[in-house]
């Protein structure tokens, strides 16, 4: 039970501590265009994709 | 007379600069040297095996590569005094800030995991366990942070840095093929053709080269040590002489194992230093003692970068000159990373040299990501002033990230049609 309210307290206190980091930059130095930050999203997403890619190599791989 | 006078001075000139330069010396020459990871050993090793001297050219092409990368973040940490990590949540908000966090934490534990391979691997050719080399490497580090000074932490890891240098005797005591050398060395061109598994290897020594840590980690380095705009200028001669000896330990390896193991089934260093001994034990030796050494250090800068970056995101004190007691929470992620990464190794039949390799492919097709933040940032005129990117620097990096993109997206293809090269 204590354990139980120690790691809530815990996760309450991270919450709280990303919730602030996020209040603390809101408004960004270095304002982007809605084109380079559609440019900017469409690399990650094909970087994420690449990744998923790559995973499935590593599997194959681990498998054959 | 005034031939004396003027060689007296001259000599004193020389060496004021070469005294500044060794006080301003660390950031660069650690990460670079440090960048011959466990898993920059393993490649360069694996690449001799496979190709033997045939891409020795892509190593030379990537000092200018690792070179112009790197010496980004000696400008940036010189004149914000902040970390990478910081830089980007505060110059481009917090979604991007966490991806990127995100992302450097995961691809260092990663990579964090491929130094204890190497350095358990080397260690077990000379009958330790791997637990206890597992263990040493954490008392090491453990010792190393208690002093509480940046500057005894960075002699440290320059005086391990020296080890790094083993593979040069060791390839002089192969007796390589130096017309072989300039033969099918220094041209560039791909053996084998166009395929997956050139792909995979281009990528593997790209990504070796350059990874995201190392840019986390130059620029926290130079904050941590104090750098400012005016040593900007040494920080960069430190940053290229750095690349150098990156680039050279590269070629010395590739020179060992393509001289005397080429075309064998081996397909990490551990096992290339194993094969090595019966004929040369010095040279399987040297081997060895480098795997380690490089694991070692490898493990010493990527935790320190993961450190670095949450303590600045977190408003933790984040720095090797505080005691553990003033910084318990960096301290505290600097050891989690270590003992998990630790751990690992010590699961029974994990694929470990898989594992090795595929992290560095990992860490070049995330790479992108992070150049285009530092280069955006070094644009910044407002912060960096006439510290800020030239055109032709932001065509060079620009370059970089195309190239990088481009050989991702063939390995990509090669992945899903391996048909199609061939």
């Amino acid at each position: 039970m204590r354990i139980a309210r120690a790691i809530r307290s815990a996760i309450a206190k991270n919450v709280q501590t990303i919730h602030d980091i996020n209040q603390r930059y809101a408004n960004p130095r270095i304002k982007m265009s809605m084109s380079v930050r559609i440019a900017l999203l469409m690399l990650r997403i094909y970087l994420l994709v690449l990744m998923i890619l790559l995973a499935y190599k590593f599997y194959t791989i681990l498998t054959q | 007379m005034r031939f004396v006078s003027k060689a007296y001075y001259n000599y004193h000139r020389i060496r004021k600069a070469i005294v500044l330069y060794l006080t301003i010396a660390g950031p660069g020459i650690i990460v670079m040297i440090a960048d011959n990871d466990a898993g920059g050993i393993t490649t360069y090793a694996a690449t001799g095996v496979k190709y033997g001297y045939h891409l020795i050219w892509l190593m030379i092409v990537l000092i200018p590569v690792c070179y112009y990368v790197q010496e980004m973040t000696v400008r940036l940490g010189a004149v914000t005094k902040r970390g990478h990590a910081e830089a980007i949540f505060e110059s481009f908000g917090p979604f991007w800030g966490w991806f990127s966090l995100l992302d450097l934490a995961i691809l260092n534990w990663l990579t964090m995991v491929t130094e204890f391979i190497g350095v358990t691997a080397s260690l077990q050719i000379f009958g330790v366990p791997p637990i206890a080399g597992v263990v040493a490497v954490w008392l090491l580090m453990g010792v190393m942070v208690l002093s509480g000074r940046y500057w005894t932490w960075e002699k440290v890891a320059l005086f391990f840095c020296i080890f790094n240098l083993i593979y040069i005797p060791a390839a002089f005591l192969v007796h390589p093929d130096v017309s072989a050398i300039f033969r099918t060395g220094l041209i560039p061109h791909f053996p084998g053709g166009f395929n997956g598994q050139m792909f995979f290897f281009l990528m593997a020594n790209i990504g070796t080269t350059i990874a995201p840590w190392m840019i986390f980690f130059q620029q926290s380095s130079v904050v941590d040590k104090g750098l400012d705009e005016k040593d900007i200028a040494w920080g960069q001669a430190d940053t290229l002489i750095g690349s150098l000896f990156t680039s050279i330990v590269a070629i010395f390896i590739i020179l060992v194992t393509g001289t005397v193991l080429a075309d064998q089934d081996i397909e990490d260093a551990a096992k290339a230093a194993k094969a090595l001994m019966p004929a040369n034990p010095t040279v399987g030796t040297f081997m060895a003692i480098g795997l380690a050494d490089a694991g070692f250090l490898g493990a010493i800068c990527i935790s320190l970068s993961s450190s670095w970056a949450f303590g600045e995101v977190f408003g933790w004190a984040h720095s090797l000159n505080y005691k553990i007691k003033q910084a318990p929470w960096f301290y505290a992620s600097y050891i989690t990373g270590l003992v998990s990464a630790g751990l690992v190794v010590l699961i029974p039949n994990a694929p470990l040299v898989l594992i090795t390799l595929f992290v560095q492919v990992v860490a070049v097709t995330l790479l992108p990501a992070a150049l285009v933040f530092l280069i955006l940032l070094l644009n910044d005129k407002e912060t960096m002033g006439e510290h800020r990117n030239t055109p032709l620097l932001n065509w060079i990096n620009g370059g970089i990230v195309a190239v990088i993109i481009v050989i991702s997206t063939l390995y990509g293809i090669s992945t899903l049609f391996p048909s199609f090269f061939g």
